[in-house]
């Protein structure tokens, strides 16, 4: 299925990326012929084949993937905020989301 | 002092004996790495950490304390994994500023083992790359040849190692990004076991492929390396509980009757012909050392690319939107609502590959197209990984080339980025499957470019795979360096 400018700016829309109207274009032209080469995928049959999501890390219990549940140290509010853009008394501050 | 003729095992000799001090290994490897800036291979040069840590191992070493396993080690870091208070950029102008408070696991690891970090290495934006031309922090250029690409992603990492500006690196693979440019550059590069090394600290990418692994000069530096940054970690619940055991222990084991599986999807259309007899020269090697050479299938191999770059975009796209201009990094100004200050920050922060990958992922991950992309890819994968199973079972470890050409030009495929994607496929399927992987010098083209040659090995059996590579290596016998530099 070929991909139209109309798709790419409401993919854009959903990740949150402001395009250029020629990046725009030129990713309507690169997805689309990436998208072609994906088709190949067709030509395999998975009927009755499980969908992979991860690799298996070790042994088949899982337990040894959970830890306690214990109380421990975190970041802390002055660490956490210090890499903020505008920081503003231990808080985020971002542009106003309702009204105005 | 040259750095790229120095292995690990030396260097510690030579502190013990006194001979050494760190803090002169320290100065030269910065003297180096200034006098080759134009390589281009370092974000930030962490100079006077280095320096500090050097004097505090000399002190130590004065004092009589034992030698930790990688005293003095020089090493490199790719800047896609978090030291504390140390810029960390992703290669991406959206962390241009960004100062992690936590250090990564492996990181930690190979620190609190002796080792000195001297600098972060350039990347491809977010590790999005096989060429290391999609930083924002400028190309990294090929010391054999600087009007060639290094390989990518992780491209600063291996000309670090290849121009003795350290004497290991760390990177990350999620599709061959250590394993591609340690065959580009002439150096070893391993990609762990999915699991192996913890990856706390590693900015993700694609969390079902990432693996973070080492850059050295010699198999032997590469399993003392392993043998630190293995092992289960607390702070990854995808880190392996699986034994670490001693990956150097066994490498000076013959590989009589070992059995290496030589796939015949991997020397077809597409593969450089000194590539081809360079790599089959080196298997006719093994041969010699008694071990058995047998034709195995991985018939699914063609369709490897197009399963990675559905899962692997996804994954990014997925783990990319914490790049909001909220927590960290840049923000764009003057956006009068959220929305506007979300998608004009990315817009400005990003580059173009990443975007193209958050574009695909986010597509394959869209209503209605979720199942035909990306639940197509997650079984096809399973396919793929069934594949490498079947043949392992008639096999220990299997040999291919690792990249189809030697290093291209700068330039020659940043227009095309379906062609740039088709030069991972040698090394994108150890990443489907989980499987370790590692790539060895075994030549130079007519050109004099290195020549590197890959080989896989069971999940967790890195010590075989190690063993395998490091006779192999002894019987090469690649030494070669750069020259000119």
């Amino acid at each position: 299925m070929p991909i139209t400018k109309a798709d790419v700016e409401k993919i854009a829309e959903l990740a949150r990326l402001e395009l250029t109207p020629q990046e725009a274009d030129s990713f309507t032209e690169q997805l689309g012929s990436i998208l072609s080469h994906i088709e190949k995928l067709n030509e395999i049959d998975t009927t009755d084949v499980a969908p992979m999501s991860h690799c298996t890390v070790g042994s088949d219990d899982a337990d040894y993937a959970r830890r306690d549940d214990k109380i421990r140290p975190s970041l802390g509010q002055k660490l956490a905020v210090e890499n903020a853009p505008d920081p503003e008394a231990g808080f985020f501050r971002v542009p106003k989301v309702i009204g105005g | 002092m040259e750095l790229s003729r120095l292995t690990i095992n030396t260097v510690h000799n030579r502190l013990a004996s006194g001979e050494l001090k760190a803090v002169d290994l320290c100065g030269a490897a910065l003297a180096r790495i200034e006098r080759l800036a134009g390589l281009n291979a370092f974000i930030t040069v962490t100079a006077d950490r280095a320096l500090d840590r050097a004097k505090q191992l000399d002190r130590a070493i004065e004092a009589g304390e034992p030698l930790p396993p990688l005293a003095g080690v020089i090493l490199a870091v790719k800047d896609n994994m978090v030291i504390h208070g140390v810029r960390t950029t992703a290669g991406s102008r959206i962390l241009f500023n960004y100062r992690p408070p936590y250090t990564a696991t492996a990181v930690e690891r190979l620190e609190a083992a002796g080792a000195i970090i001297v600098g972060k290495t350039n990347l491809d934006e977010f590790a999005m790359g096989s060429s290391t031309e999609n930083s924002a922090y400028g190309v990294v250029k090929n010391p054999w040849d600087t009007t060639r690409v290094p390989g990518g992603s992780s491209g600063g990492s291996a000309v670090a190692v290849a121009s003795g500006m350290a004497m290991a690196a760390l990177g990350s693979d999620t599709g061959g990004s250590i394993r591609q440019p340690a065959s580009l550059c002439g150096v070893v590069g391993l990609k762990p076991t999915y699991g192996r090394v913890s990856r706390y600290g590693l900015i993700a990418f694609g969390s079902s492929l990432d693996q973070i692994g080492p850059f050295a000069n010699s198999v032997e530096d590469i399993a003392k390396i392993l043998n630190v940054m293995a092992g289960r970690d607390p702070n990854d619940s995808t880190s392996s509980n699986v034994d670490v055991g001693d990956f150097e222990a066994g490498l000076g084991a013959s590989v009589r009757g070992l059995r290496v599986g030589v796939p015949g999807e991997y020397y077809g259309e597409g593969l450089d012909a000194e590539v081809r007899a360079s790599v089959e020269a080196a298997v006719k090697k093994l041969e010699e050392l008694g071990a058995r050479i047998i034709d195995v299938s991985l018939p699914l191999t063609e369709y490897a690319i197009p399963v990675y770059y559905l899962i692997a975009t996804a994954e990014a796209s997925s783990n990319l939107a914490r790049y909001d201009g909220v927590r960290y990094g840049f923000r764009a100004e003057e956006t009068p609502t959220l929305k506007e200050m979300y998608s004009r920050t990315r817009e400005q922060g990003f580059g173009a590959e990443v975007k193209r990958r958050i574009m695909l992922g986010t597509y394959a991950l869209s209503a209605g197209y979720y199942d035909a992309y990306y639940g197509k890819a997650q079984k096809v994968r399973s396919l793929i990984e069934r594949d490498f199973r079947t043949a392992f079972t008639e096999c220990d470890v299997i040999a291919t080339p690792t990249s189809p050409t030697p290093a291209f030009k700068l330039g020659e495929k940043t227009d095309n980025p379906l062609e740039m994607y088709l030069s991972d496929i040698y090394t994108i399927t150890a990443n489907l499957a989980g499987v370790p992987g590692i790539c060895l010098p075994c030549g130079l083209s007519s050109s004099g470019l290195p020549i590197g040659i890959q080989l896989l090995g069971r999940h967790f059996d890195e010590a075989v795979l190690l063993r395998a590579a490091h006779q192999l290596e002894q019987a090469i016998g690649f030494s070669a360096t750069p020259k000119g530099l």
